[in-house]
């Protein structure tokens, strides 16, 4: 069985350390988010090991660290690929096409969700909305996006990753390892030479700021140099001393959004109605 | 066929806080500050912090997570001179269903949200900022934390910035994979290093936020607005949107239309218009159905398209503006799918804290499945409606009473879409394959 001390050099130890130097220094707890990034960029999973490493960074048990390293789907549970391919199936894409495209992959690779290739390439997964419902279907790899992908485009993808080619993904960055991904999710710059300049913004991204270019459109009337109004200043609708007021009511007083009325109720009464 | 916007529809476009995202090198500093960046951080460093939050009371700015809580007033409820460190943490855990506004922010313009973290910080008087941004985000990531590391560079981060006395520090902390960390209170113990569980309030962060300090939480595209605000003054962000429902906002459109994308518009558009903006529905499709703010926000028909798309508005057809991630589905979609497969995201992402969320989703789940595999029942119908009557309001967040409305929604609209697949008349859409894949 592997240990931390087998696993994990001094450089990580170094690292671990400028983690928690990002927290004040009686909070380090918040550093195990990047933690375990951290391991999983060494190891490609969340081992054992790695949350000893974490436990014992941090000075708590490993109960604890594993208790959050099975909350977050990020974290793997078991060895993956290099690459991560994560189709959507959410409403939006799997309408779109994004189950065809799953269910496509699925039958080419021979593996199911969270499951390896053989060949230790591609681990694949169906994911929960990507955040790029206007380029559905989207598949991501490593987590940076090929948009409106099609099934036999999808096929095209994983055979060229399983060549060891490294497509372009459509806006994001050029492809690297999910290990390479989980340390630059740790915190640590991408060093890849200006890696961080790479992708152009999409058609669908700039759709309405084209329309808007093409016939002239600019909102009208902004002045830089508005000044800002002062408490005392005359005319500022209200006496500062009620400005001050409000700005020191007691946060106990404020009226939560979550403690208006809730819409669904107006459904689930016309639901009922109609159910009758 | 694409079709041509009329010219009042166009003139509703009101390219804001998008508008940088044309320079494409506007993610660097130096670009940035070519196009007024920092401009508004070096104005506000001279104005006194709480004339800036009384500056955003005035702008009548709105939060744009979903929410729509007034900014301004957030910002007045931290205690000044209490002797705590005081936190600012932007939400930038952006996956609900169907949004898609903040991640290209980030991407193509990060400087403008580092800007505003800092006003905002200045304003409330906190030292340190975070920016929680959804592990997946992985490029907007990239771009931010160099925006961070060149803000740094150039004297806007750190110690004494612009030789004003004041300090502050920002971290960007990749979440990893839970959408309940989108809610503010999971998404501070995320922060504190636990599992992203909601936190029951009272005591609201404002007073016990980020490590029991207050705590300002708010979106990515709030805090993005605030450098804007502070140049272009309250009245000229007046100038656009509704009475209560001020300023620009990003619809972002997906589905059944000639160009999905993001539209910056006036508050207020009406979806009808946004298809205008969006070249029209494709060819062979009619709009049935669609979301004014991604999946938690109650369905909507083509009855409503003329239904203005500000907080008020769509809270008065009974629904919720949310994040203005317009999701339009169309006659060949069909509402009862659509619904189950939301209901899977829910169950997949409920943090398991309160029962009735953890364990109706899931159920509710199973119902779907039987229904659309061809053996759901009437009385399934009663265990949906029963099922949503004990979520509703029985969970410590809206991630519960977000799963109910595509549910209650869907039924209350579309009920013989159900009846269709009961009784026999839709073929099954499931197959025994699918349910053996699902999970």
């Amino acid at each position: 069985m592997t240990t931390p001390t087998t696993v994990f050099d001094e450089e990580l130890r170094q690292r671990a350390r400028e983690i928690l130097a990002r927290y004040p220094a009686d909070r380090s707890r918040s550093a195990l988010l990047p933690l375990l990034h951290l391991v999983q960029s060494v190891e490609g999973h969340v081992s054992p090991a790695g949350v000893e490493f974490c436990a014992e960074v941090l000075g708590i048990n490993k109960a604890q660290v594993g208790a959050v390293a099975s909350f977050y789907t990020m974290y793997k549970r078991r060895p993956t690929g290099d690459y991560l391919v994560s189709v959507c199936t959410n409403t939006m894409c799997n309408v779109l096409g994004g189950q065809e495209v799953y269910d496509t992959l699925t039958e080419h690779l021979g593996v199911g969700h969270d499951e390896t290739t053989a060949d230790g390439s591609i681990t694949l997964e169906h994911a929960e909305c990507l955040a790029a419902c206007d380029y559905g279907p989207v598949v991501t790899v490593n987590y940076d996006f090929f948009d409106n992908v099609t099934p036999s485009a999808a096929v095209d993808l994983v055979d060229e990753l399983q060549r060891g080619n490294r497509p372009q993904p459509s806006r994001g960055a050029r492809l690297c390892t999910l290990k390479e991904m989980s340390l630059q999710l740790a915190g640590f710059p991408d060093t890849r030479d200006d890696a961080v300049a790479d992708g152009v913004a999409g058609a669908a991204t700039l759709r309405g700021l084209h329309l808007a270019q093409e016939h002239g459109i600019a909102v009208a009337g902004f002045n830089p140099d508005t000044p800002i109004k002062k408490k005392d200043d005359a005319g500022s609708g209200k006496p500062a001393a009620q400005a001050g007021a409000a700005a020191n009511k007691p946060a106990s007083d404020a009226k939560p959004a979550g403690d208006a009325p809730k819409p669904q109720e107006g459904n689930l009464r016309g639901a009922k109605e109609a159910n009758k | 066929m694409t079709t041509t916007p009329r010219r009042e529809v166009l003139e509703k476009l009101t390219p804001v806080l998008t508008k940088r995202w044309l320079s494409p090198n506007a993610w660097a500093l130096k670009t940035y500050e070519q196009l007024d960046g920092y401009a508004a951080l070096k104005k506000a460093l001279k104005a006194n912090p709480d004339d800036l939050i009384q500056l955003i009371k005035d702008s009548g700015l709105r939060g744009r997570g979903g929410a729509g809580f007034p900014t301004g007033l957030k910002w007045g409820f931290i205690p000044q001179g209490d002797g705590k460190p005081h936190y600012l943490v932007v939400n930038a855990d952006e996956g609900e269903p169907g949004t898609c506004k903040d991640l290209p922010l980030m991407t193509h313009d990060p400087h403008s949200l580092v800007e505003g973290v800092i006003i905002a910080s200045y304003a409330i008087r906190a030292e340190r900022a975070y920016i929680y941004i959804r592990g997946e985000a992985v490029h907007a990531a990239r771009r931010l934390r160099n925006a961070v590391v060149e803000a740094y560079d150039k004297g806007y981060l750190g110690r004494n910035i612009l030789g004003s006395g004041f300090n502050l520090d920002v971290v960007v902390h990749s979440g990893a994979g839970a959408y309940i960390c989108g809610e503010e209170t999971a998404l501070l113990d995320s922060l504190e290093g636990f599992r992203g569980q909601p936190r029951l309030r009272p005591p609201f962060p404002a007073t016990h936020g980020l490590y029991a300090s207050p705590t300002v939480v708010n979106n990515v595209g709030t805090i993005a607005s605030v450098p804007y605000i502070v140049l272009g003054g309250a009245d000229w962000w007046k100038t656009m949107g509704t009475e209560k429902s001020s300023g620009p906002m990003i619809y972002s459109l997906s589905g059944r239309i000639n160009h999905p994308g993001q539209y910056e518009a006036s508050m207020g558009i009406t979806l009808r218009e946004l298809i205008e903006l969006a070249g029209g529905m494709q060819d062979g499709h009619q709009l049935r159905f669609w979301t004014p703010g991604g999946s938690s926000t109650p369905l909507l028909t083509a009855d409503h398209m003329d239904v203005p798309l500000d907080f008020e508005g769509v809270a008065g057809a009974g629904s919720i503006l949310g994040t203005t991630a317009t999701q339009i589905f169309s006659d060949q979609d069909c509402p009862v799918y659509a619904t189950y497969r939301w209901l899977e995201f829910y169950h997949h992402e409920s943090c398991g804290k309160c029962t009735p969320c953890r364990e109706g989703n899931y159920w509710m789940v199973r119902v779907y499945q039987r229904i659309l595999s061809g053996q759901g029942t009437h009385e399934d119908l009663d265990t949906l409606l029963d099922t949503c009557d004990n979520i509703l309001g029985r969970s410590f967040c809206g991630l519960g009473d977000g799963a109910t409305s595509p549910v209650t929604s869907s039924l209350q609209y579309f009920k013989q879409d159900y009846l269709d697949y009961i009784e026999g008349r839709t073929a099954p859409r499931l197959s025994d394959k699918a349910l053996v894949g699902a999970h």
